[in-house]
């Protein structure tokens, strides 16, 4: 089977082996890759993030089926950790999904983190140009929930949601303090829960003190996702920012820095790769390793070595 | 990077009796699998679009109403017909000795019958997996 | 001897038999001491702690009497296939010595779907009996005297249509209500937490459950309204102490949610029964009876002020634990639910059902559900473990066993208080992530051969496939369909679909009590399926958590 072919046709098989494909380091996934960068950049990308507990996966089907409401297709990205011990994972996230899951025009898939400690997977944003070179016109991307951590996903969203709930308890400041910045909207879930209006009132306070928001000041959307109740509303407040986004130059320059990010990091890789394929060939390596270890060369000066060696 | 297997753990039918099929998705979590659970009540339909999606390797069903006769074959021919040509399917629960021959020619790998341990599971997919 | 020789003594022959012990790994993870003393009893007050059977906090007995009264309801849980197949199976274990019926229905009935709905296909008449409508609960019960038996149903979701239909039988046959017996399950938080067939979410449910215990207070006052269970939760995998306090956690929260609703604790506690699971541990399943009857006790009295002595006490339906039975060399099953009888009698139970040796492959034959109902029997007439109330209390280990398990489950309750109540505790996953974690750990440790199962990780043989088990017939599918057609093309379609729309219409109402509603509508042979589904449309459906 020609992957990428098959997946430009709309083949959802094509497109979980290309998933597949990239997550492994098959031998096709460049070429892949390739094929269907042309047929990327359409989507718009919302990433959804928030502390464990807050709902992520049920307000991502709730949004999911607002978009579907509206005639939009919706490609899914639900990311759980890898544990680190035994490198398996339980990824439970569609569970909550489930009655997405016959919808052809939505396509769910889960990924584990596999090492990656910025709540995306590192392969998290090759598999969204896949769902948009397959034609998903939203993507959405459950990140892990750890809290302060998930910078990630400002790098690779267009949009960025997070996702708060009521009575966390006292890491609350802490969760607050790490997400304000990367909010583009909030969403307080489970607002029917005692303790709603004080995080609401402290949100708010917050943004309005955070000095790097000026250009665009995150809204705030009460929903119980369980019941369904607010999504309109929070689909609204996204729509607003994107609208802003565009508008004020916002989305191009993201969209532009992203290409920026993915280039050098595809350079450090490549290089990199090279740098150590070089260095076996070099030979030595394991000498110098012992000479820095017993304090008779420093490591500084065998670097500088090695890159006037090898990188020539 | 490494190649992980990939298991959808489903329970088809309608018994909420998850237990089993909970110790086996831990176990193949800590046997380093990627492990994805669907939850109670999965029609066929359901079970074999989310193997597609997930592009998993290994579909593990886990089944204790009796109803497997009617609803293992079925999901072996959906996901056949999605052209998941190379799945291992396995099935698990109270399966009366008598109903494995049929289940096996029907497509199903394997069954694990009660008392079966996680070992027993993780060796057989590590030596039967594509 | 004084209490600090004593110690020393204790020690002295701790510290000699610890070495030996090394020798048998297997032994090594039991989680109690060797032996206990007179030490470990330290300011046990007879009179508040254990008190005389039937007095407060009652963890003797809720009767004085007990035994040797009368002997435990032996009530064997029976159903399968078509309700005419059922009502032979009723029959005879009535004919054979059973002293009540208890109900077991199809998953299709369980979670509220007729037997023409395709979701149903493969599993009608599979795991109990297949009731669509009132007609296959008028054949069900067709010659059995419903103002003699009680019955147990197990049925949750739906125990609203259910307890209206048995009610329009017994009417039909001119017993009203006031004359009925029985019980039904009627726990939709264990369902939540462990035994998977929920419908709609807590919100509707607990509605639905106070309207049963405020309509049963009025019209239905010798049914039990609901049995509050354990018995799944420890299927599940749980601990003994986490049966117990996750299980009285929901008790509290059905006490709460009725009290809110407006109703008197006196009303509706009396009627409030459990049901616990007989596992292998004999002397710990006893220890957690006694437990239990004091933890709930405490409970009724100090938190909800229960004034009533009948509302204090926890009156328990048993089961033997069906996950220890072993596809294994079945027949030792026989043994394991003789030693799980034992417990449950020597802990006090009101009623119980034994477990047949073939459970661990498929539904019981006749045969061997005769030798399990012959169990509880022997344990009765034979082997004098009734002829004395609560004949354990005194032993050191297990009154210390008692106050250990008592103390584990107060610690729950309060963690799950702190949480916010065992529905929010659900709705987080927390229960259940316990659940499973005891689960997993108890997998482990028959895996690493710490903890041994005979016949499934020593002591094994080569078996040949075991013959002659029930086999439910496919037909019953098609059957039950045919059945339907014929019942809709029969009835009165109009006064069906007003009764219905009566329904959806109180359904949004929740100043209304459904019960009197639903029982109109099963009267008009509105369907199983057809009742649940306007509720369902009204209600929505519960999306499970599921943690792991």
């Amino acid at each position: 089977m020609n992957i990428a072919d098959e997946l430009l046709k709309g083949s959802r098989l094509a497109l979980s082996r290309a998933i597949t494909a990239v997550e492994n380091e098959y031998d096709d996934a460049v070429t892949i890759m390739q094929k269907l960068y042309p047929h990327t950049g359409n989507a718009h990308i919302i990433g959804i993030t928030g502390p464990p507990g807050a709902g992520k996966s049920t307000l991502t089907d709730k949004l999911a089926k607002e978009y579907r409401r509206q005639g939009k297709t919706v490609g899914i990205i639900a990311i759980d950790p890898t544990s680190p011990f035994s490198g398996g994972a339980i990824l439970g996230d569609r569970i909550r999904m489930n009655e997405l899951t016959l919808d052809q025009g939505v396509f769910i898939r889960s990924m584990g983190t596999r090492g990656s400690l910025g709540g995306l997977s590192r392969k998290t944003s090759e598999a969204i140009k896949i769902l948009d070179a397959f034609g998903f016109d939203v993507v959405l991307v459950e990140t892990v929930g750890v809290g302060q951590s998930e910078v990630d996903i400002v790098k690779t969203a267009d949009t960025t949601l997070v996702v708060l709930v009521p009575g966390l308890g006292d890491d609350i400041q802490a969760i607050k303090a790490g997400i304000l910045e990367i909010g583009d909207v909030f969403a307080i879930n489970k607002a029917d829960h005692e303790g709603v209006d004080r995080l609401h009132t402290e949100l708010e306070m917050m943004l309005d003190l955070n000095q790097t928001k000026i250009e665009w000041r995150p809204p705030i959307q009460r929903v119980i996702a369980n019941r369904g109740e607010g999504i309109n509303e929070l689909a609204e407040a996204i729509e607003k920012q994107i609208v802003h986004s565009k508008e004020s130059g916002q989305f191009v320059s993201r969209r532009t820095n992203r290409t920026k990010n993915e280039l050098l990091a595809m350079l450090d890789e490549q290089v990199g790769r090279y740098v150590r394929k070089q260095l076996l060939a070099y030979g030595k390596f394991d000498e110098l390793v012992m000479s820095v270890e017993k304090r008779e060369k420093n490591p500084y000066a065998v670097v500088d070595d090695i890159m006037t060696t090898i990188l020539r | 990077m490494e190649k992980r297997v990939r298991v959808l753990v489903a329970k088809p039918g309608l018994d909420g009796h998850d237990r089993g099929a909970k110790v086996v998705a831990r176990a193949l979590r800590d046997a380093g699998f990627e492990v994805i659970y669907t939850g109670l009540r999965q029609t066929p339909e359901q079970i074999a679009e989310a193997a597609l999606q997930e592009d998993v390797n290994v579909i593990a069903l886990s089944l204790l109403s009796g109803a497997h006769n009617h609803l293992f074959p079925r999901i072996v021919e959906l996901i056949r017909e999605k052209g998941m040509t190379d799945v291992l399917m396995i099935g698990g629960g109270v399966i009366p000795d008598a109903d494995i021959p049929a289940l096996k020619t029907a497509g199903i790998a394997e069954v694990f019958t009660p008392g079966t341990s996680t070992t027993t599971i993780i060796d057989y997919i590590n030596a039967n997996v594509n | 001897m004084d209490n600090e020789s004593l110690k020393l003594k204790v020690a002295e022959y701790t510290a000699k038999v610890e070495k030996a012990s090394a020798k048998f790994p297997e032994r090594k993870n039991l989680e109690y001491n060797r032996i206990y003393t007179p030490l470990d009893l330290e300011g046990q007050d007879y009179e508040r702690d254990l008190g005389l059977p039937g007095s407060y906090p009652f963890t003797r007995g809720v009767q004085p009497t007990m035994y040797r009264g009368r002997f435990w309801t032996m009530r064997m849980y029976a159903g399968f296939s078509t309700a005419e197949e059922s009502n032979k199976r009723y029959r005879y274990l009535l004919e054979s010595g059973s002293t009540g019926l208890s109900c077991a229905f199809d998953l299709p009935t369980q979670i509220g779907y007729d037997s023409d709905d395709v979701i149903s296909e493969g599993e009608v008449g599979k795991v109990g009996v297949a009731i669509d409508s009132l007609a296959d609960m008028e054949i069900l019960f067709d010659q059995i005297d419903l103002g003699k038996v009680s019955t147990s149903m197990t049925i949750n979701a739906p125990a609203s249509v259910l307890l209206a239909m048995y009610i329009a039988v017994a009417e039909k046959n001119g017993i009203g209500p006031e004359k009925l017996n029985g019980t039904i399950q009627n726990d939709i938080l264990k369902e939540y937490a462990a035994r998977g067939t929920y419908i709609f979410p807590p919100k509707p449910s607990m509605r639905l459950i106070t309207n049963i215990f405020e309509y049963c207070s009025k019209n239905v006052p010798n049914w039990n309204t609901i049995s509050i269970s354990g018995y799944h939760i420890r299927e599940a995998g749980s601990t003994a102490a986490q049966e117990i306090a996750f299980t009285i956690a929901d008790g509290i929260a059905y006490c709460e949610a009725a009290i809110k609703a407006g109703l008197d604790v006196d009303a509706f506690a009396g009627r409030l029964s459990f049901f616990w699971n007989a596992h292998n541990n004999v002397l710990e399943e006893v220890a957690k009876f006694r437990a239990s009857r004091r933890v709930w006790a405490k409970v009724m009295k100090e938190r909800f002020g229960a004034t009533n002595p009948k509302s204090w006490m926890l009156r328990v339906h048993t089961q033997t634990a069906g996950s220890m039975l072993t596809a294994q060399q079945p027949e030792n099953n026989v043994v394991r639910v003789a030693l799980q009888t034992a417990a449950a009698v020597m802990g006090g139970t009101q009623s119980l059902h034994t477990n047949s040796k073939d459970e661990a492959l498929a539904l019981p034959t006749e045969d061997s559900v005769r030798v399990a109902l012959r169990t509880q029997q022997i344990v009765a007439y034979e082997s004098g473990l009734a002829d004395v109330v609560d004949p354990l209390a005194g032993s050191y280990y297990v009154e210390a066993m008692t106050n250990a398990i008592e103390e584990e489950a107060w610690k729950y309750i309060q963690k799950i208080d702190d949480i916010g109540g065992a529905v929010v505790a659900i709705e987080q996953g927390y229960i259940q992530k316990e659940i499973q974690d005891s689960a997993y750990k108890w997998q482990k440790e028959v895996e690493n051969n710490e903890r041994v199962i005979v016949g499934v990780n020593k002591f094994q043989i080569e078996e040949k496939p075991i013959e002659g088990l029930l086999r439910v017939d496919a037909s019953v599918g098609e059957l039950q369909k045919k059945k339907l057609a014929d019942l809709r093309a029969k009835r009165d379609n109009a006064a069906v679909t007003a009764a219905l729309a009566k329904l959806e219409a109180a359904c949004g109402d929740d100043s209304v009590n459904l019960m009197p509603i639903i029982l109109e509508a099963v009267k008009t042979y509105a369907t199983l399926g057809e009742i649940c589904g306007v509720m369902r449309k009204v209600f929505g459906e519960y999306q499970a958590h599921a943690t792991l």
